[in-house]
């Protein structure tokens, strides 16, 4: 009875200490009353010390707490006094559950975390000028604002870590690690992945993986969510824009890029604005100042997601239901999310036929730029160089996946990242919410919103609805304005459904089919949902969405830094205003998807031609790094 | 087994297998916690905290299931009076997690063994099984309708701080060892979040004694507010060293007097994480009011180098901090490195003062009790033997280790 039978793969230790809010704040003893700085204020029980301070607008500095993240109380930049008690304590560990009085500034308290600081800049390499978060660090913030002006304890001379540069995706440089373990809890608790561990004890503690190899020899899913919540530079993503600027200077190649709907929605923020607003086509207009010969539209290749996608379902269903094939897997799972490949080919190998074999829309965009945009025009293919701007850091390893060439060439050369893209803009000498507005590039220049929602969870299905049921029923889908609200929504798993009835004749055999759909968010999620699918608890769902980060495409691993669940549903009501205001809004009503259907992909969604090009294979990889 | 060479007041002293645990089942859980509380009997470990008090804040905690764990980490520098018990007195540790259960209504115990104690982890192993045939573990224990108790040994893997009690509950539970936020208490959600009592074995090896002859017996020994007897593990410049039982309330001169020790000059009161105390500070008594301990007493005769004393206790913490919060971590390295500058006399009075006041940080900003308590050496040993180190010609006196 004494072990603790569990698969985690790492502690869960802090989880259940969280002291659970009130759910109703009226009842008798839900309200404390506590005193902050010798002001009185009331709070619900189990808030934490810090908590109650921010929404008092108290502001304690913090640095190994995250919203995202379980409690860990380790850096102690947070201490309050508390009256009554010998030491001080970590305000963001402090779940208050009686009337307290607290002291956020004493004496005791600056000089407590001046040290603290002064500690950690003892042990942290590097200079800030030539740091990938200059000026947005939380440790330099906290230097800042303690006036830090010399080194107490000193400061390293020398890099004691050799960085870590062997992943397409994530870098590490421990050299600059100040051991909050926000990358730790993130891999495991948010993630469920599990490579980073703190190893080691005392004073050479360090963040490692299994047997401090390499991140591109373990399991990493490339996801970048821990770079999202670094306070520092220790992690950041593989920066290829040094690259890209030398193709853009080179006269002989011809530079393409493809922008995913997540950056646009975020990249204001790079830029010191809210979130909460898109800069689609100023983006449009600061990409051909950069210098790229072409802006293309990812959500384009969204369409075209759709369209292969959504047929490979239905061929799916058309196998089961009428021909009885019982080797059809069913659901089938959307594989747009790189990270949520890696993720099951890793931890469910055995479940790969389940994953529908549509490449991801940036792998899409690669093929048919460097074979259809080639042919039509005009430019060889050897010179074409394409670029993709994604919110993502796995989307870096996609492109370099030895079966990502279906076009001759290597169908995507660099993935740059929302925050790259605003560096290099930056470079450009350009201001991006200054700019005036363009439109995308033809051949591809009209996307649907139906590939802009693609951006937060839910949206690939919900795309996959509108044209699915239509397909189907020959009707719009019965949601007004075309929202499906069941698909929207920060839930961590979401389970709905929709009757088809009066079906076309030529899917009759869907005729009174509760079309069952899954959306999950966060591989930890998606865990739960690859076990409920083991436990046959799925067996009548027919389409699973799956995103490898929280809140979708615009939570991910190459968006910028901070990111809170407030600023991702900002950015997600961006993203869904903007796609109300398009004059197109399901994929199969775009006109340019009509035309490569006519011209290039001539024997339709999931012929030949699209299989070349447009499809993939997996890779069972288990614990093994294939 | 050697009893008969040991002389006590309360744990050395004779005792009937299974007589408490007989005893306590014809009590009320609420008479237990009274003599407990008459008996004024505090941690043993060296915090002090009221052992009827954690033991009444589990029992009234609303749960399905409860656990006891016997802290047998020991491993405080200069502490061996736990294996005393252990090897020579399990029945009183045992009985005493036994009637833990039977006041907090728990069905199952733990001893975490320290790692470098698997060897007697067989004799343990084998008095459990006899207790189990003795009806003293198992069901009904000793004819109590619906009394359940049994007890495991777990052994530890070496790391210091699993000895802090939410740190040992994460080892306890397979995770890596390390100090939880508190609160929430063990006593609310310690074991699988579960309220949990942790008592260091010396604690549970009392409690006994105390229910066979009653709390107000128990006060006859010792002072006001540390009541009893107390096992002190004495090493170092002396004569006897070994594990005594005495009244809390004796002065380090009279330990001294008793153990052998001549020419002394420092004793560092409670082990690495204790106070060293200089001549002028022998008159104290050892008391949780006075010089409080675990029970390490270390003895330095006037040939040893203090500045190396001092190293060896910082060099020590910087390996054994769980290197999880920032001032333990990096402080007690900071603070190695200050001992380091004064041994080679790089230092400057300035920096130093600066360390103390680092030192006094990581007293009331670190996560647990190990950071809190690791600079206590550095401010004790440099405030009271400030002329020897920094005074005297050539740094110090003669450099024995």
């Amino acid at each position: 009875m004494s072990t603790n039978n569990n698969n985690h793969r790492a502690p869960v230790s802090q989880k259940p200490l969280k002291v659970p809010k009130p759910q109703d704040t009226t009842t008798i003893g839900s309200m404390i009353s506590i005193e902050i700085n010798e002001k009185k204020f009331s709070v619900p029980f189990g808030t934490t010390i810090l908590e109650a301070c921010r929404d008092n607008q108290i502001y304690v500095p913090s640095l190994c707490h995250h919203e995202d993240l379980c409690i860990a109380g380790v850096c102690r930049i947070c201490v309050v006094e508390v009256e009554g008690m010998k030491t001080l304590q970590a305000s963001c560990a402090f779940p208050i559950t009686q009337q307290i009085k607290v002291k956020t500034t004493s004496e005791r308290v600056r000089r407590a975390r001046r040290h603290i600081i002064d500690l950690m800049l003892s042990e942290h390499y590097g200079e800030c000028y030539s740091c990938v978060r200059n000026k947005n660090c939380e440790l330099q913030n906290l230097a800042g604002e303690y006036g830090v002006d010399g080194f107490t304890f000193g400061h390293p001379e020398k890099p004691v870590f050799e960085i870590d540069r062997s992943s397409y995706s994530v870098m590490r440089d421990m050299n600059k690690c100040v051991l909050c373990r926000r990358c730790v809890r993130t891999c495991i608790d948010i993630q469920e992945v599990g490579v980073l561990e703190a190893v080691e004890r005392g004073d050479k503690t360090k963040i490692s993986t299994f047997f401090d190899r390499p991140l591109n020899d373990v399991i990493c899913i490339n996801c970048g969510q821990c770079i999202n919540r670094c306070p520092t530079g220790a992690l950041f993503t593989n920066d290829p824009s040094d690259e890209i600027w030398a193709a853009i200077d080179d006269p002989k190649k011809h530079v393409v890029i493809q922008t995913a709907p997540s950056p646009r929605a975020a990249i204001g923020e790079e830029f010191g604005m809210p979130a909460g607003k898109s800069y689609t086509r100023e983006l449009n207009t600061a990409l051909r100042r950069i210098g790229f010969d072409k802006v293309f539209d990812t959500n384009y290749s969204a369409d075209l997601t759709i369209m292969e996608e959504g047929t490979e379902l239905l061929l799916r269903l058309k196998k089961k239901l009428v021909d009885k094939d019982d080797s059809v897997k069913l659901p089938q799972f959307t594989s747009c999310s790189p990270g949520w490949v890696k993720f099951i080919e890793h931890f469910y190998p055995e479940y790969l036929d389940y994953l529908s074999t549509a490449k991801s829309p940036q792998q899409m965009f690669g093929a048919i730029t460097k074979t259809f945009y080639a042919q039509e025009s005009g430019v060889n293919p050897e010179d074409i160089v394409t670029v993709a701007v994604m919110p993502c850091s796995a989307k870096k390893f996609e492109c370099n996946r030895p079966e990502m060439t279906d076009s001759g060439f290597k169908d995507v050369d660099y993935g740059l990242t929302t925050r790259e893209l605003a560096k290099m803009i930056k470079e450009a000498g350009l201001h991006l919410p200054e700019l005036p507005k363009s439109d995308f590039d033809d051949p591809f220049g009209e996307a649907s919103g139906a590939g802009l929602i693609f951006g937060a969870t839910g949206g690939v299905m919900e795309a996959a609805l509108r044209t699915a049921y239509e397909l189907v029923t020959g009707r719009e889908v019965p949601f007004e304005n075309l929202r499906i609200e069941a698909c929207r929504g920060f839930e961590g798993i979401k389970q709905a459904s929709v009757k088809l009835e009066n079906v076309k004749t030529e899917w009759k055999f869907l005729e009174g089919v509760d079309f069952k759909f899954v959306v999950a968010h966060g591989t930890a999620n998606a865990r739960k949902v690859m076990e409920m699918l083991k436990a046959g608890e799925l067996n009548d769902v027919h389409f699973i969405e799956i995103m490898a980060c929280p809140g979708g495409c615009i939570g991910g691993g190459g968006q910028p830094i901070p990111t809170s669940p407030e600023i991702r549903k900002l950015r997600a009501k961006a993203i869904y205003e903007e796609e109300e205001s398009l004059p197109i809004r399901k994929s199969h009503e775009n006109p340019h998807i009509a035309y490569i259907y006519e011209k290039f992909l001539t024997d339709g969604p999931c012929g030949h031609i699209s299989h070349k090009l447009l499809h993939t294979h997996y890779t069972k990889r288990g614990d093994f790094i294939v | 087994m050697e009893k008969a060479k040991r002389n006590g007041l309360v744990l050395f002293t004779d005792y009937q297998q299974g007589s408490a645990v007989k005893k306590a089942v014809t009590l009320t859980r609420d008479d237990i916690l009274f003599e407990l509380r008459e008996a004024k009997l505090k941690g043993r470990g060296g915090a002090g905290f009221p052992t009827s008090t954690k033991w009444m804040l589990t029992a009234a905690a609303i749960a399905d299931k409860k656990y006891i764990v016997c802290n047998a980490d020991e491993g405080e520098p200069g502490t061996f009076k736990d294996r005393v018990l252990l090897l020579e007195y399990p029945e009183l540790v045992f009985e005493g997690m036994v009637i833990a259960g039977y006041t907090i209504g728990a069905e199952y115990g733990f001893v975490y063994l320290r790692g470098e104690y698997n060897y007697m982890l067989k004799s343990l192993n084998d008095y459990l099984a006899m207790m189990r045939k003795e009806n003293l573990l198992g069901k009904d224990i000793a004819g109590k309708k619906g009394f359940n108790f049994d007890i495991e040994i777990k052994l530890g893997a070496g790391a210091y701080v699993c000895g802090e009690e939410t740190a040992l509950i994460e080892s306890l539970e397979g995770n890596r060892g390390e100090p939880r936020n508190r609160p929430p208490y063990p006593v609310n959600r310690g074991y699988l979040g579960y309220p949990t009592i942790v008592n260091n074995v010396e604690t549970l090896a009392s409690v006994p004694h105390i229910i066979n002859k009653g709390g107000e017996w128990y006060c006859t020994n010792g002072t006001d507010k540390s009541t009893g007897s107390k096992l002190f593990s004495v090493s170092g410049d002396c004569e006897k060293p070994g594990v005594y039982e005495l009244p809390w309330g004796t002065t380090i001169n009279e330990l001294l007097d008793l153990v052998g020790a001549k020419d002394t000059k420092a004793v560092q009161v409670g082990g690495a994480s204790g106070v060293c105390l200089n001549q002028e500070q022998f008159g104290r008594k050892l008391a949780y009011e006075d010089a409080g301990t675990g029970g390490s007493i270390m003895i330095f005769n006037s040939k040893r180098s203090m500045i190396k004393v001092l190293k060896n206790f910082m060099e020590f913490f910087v390996e054994e901090s769980c290197g999880q919060c920032t001032p333990c971590r990096i402080g007690n390295r900071k603070l190695l490195e200050g001992v380091e500058m004064i041994e080679k006399g790089t230092f400057t009075f300035g920096y130093i003062n600066s360390l103390k006041e680092l030192a006094k940080t990581m007293q009331i900003a670190s996560k647990c009790g190990l950071g809190q308590s690791s600079p206590n050496s550095f401010l004790s040993i440099l405030e009271n033997f400030d002329d020897e180190i920094f005074h005297s010609k050539g740094n110090g006196v003669s450099h024995v280790n």
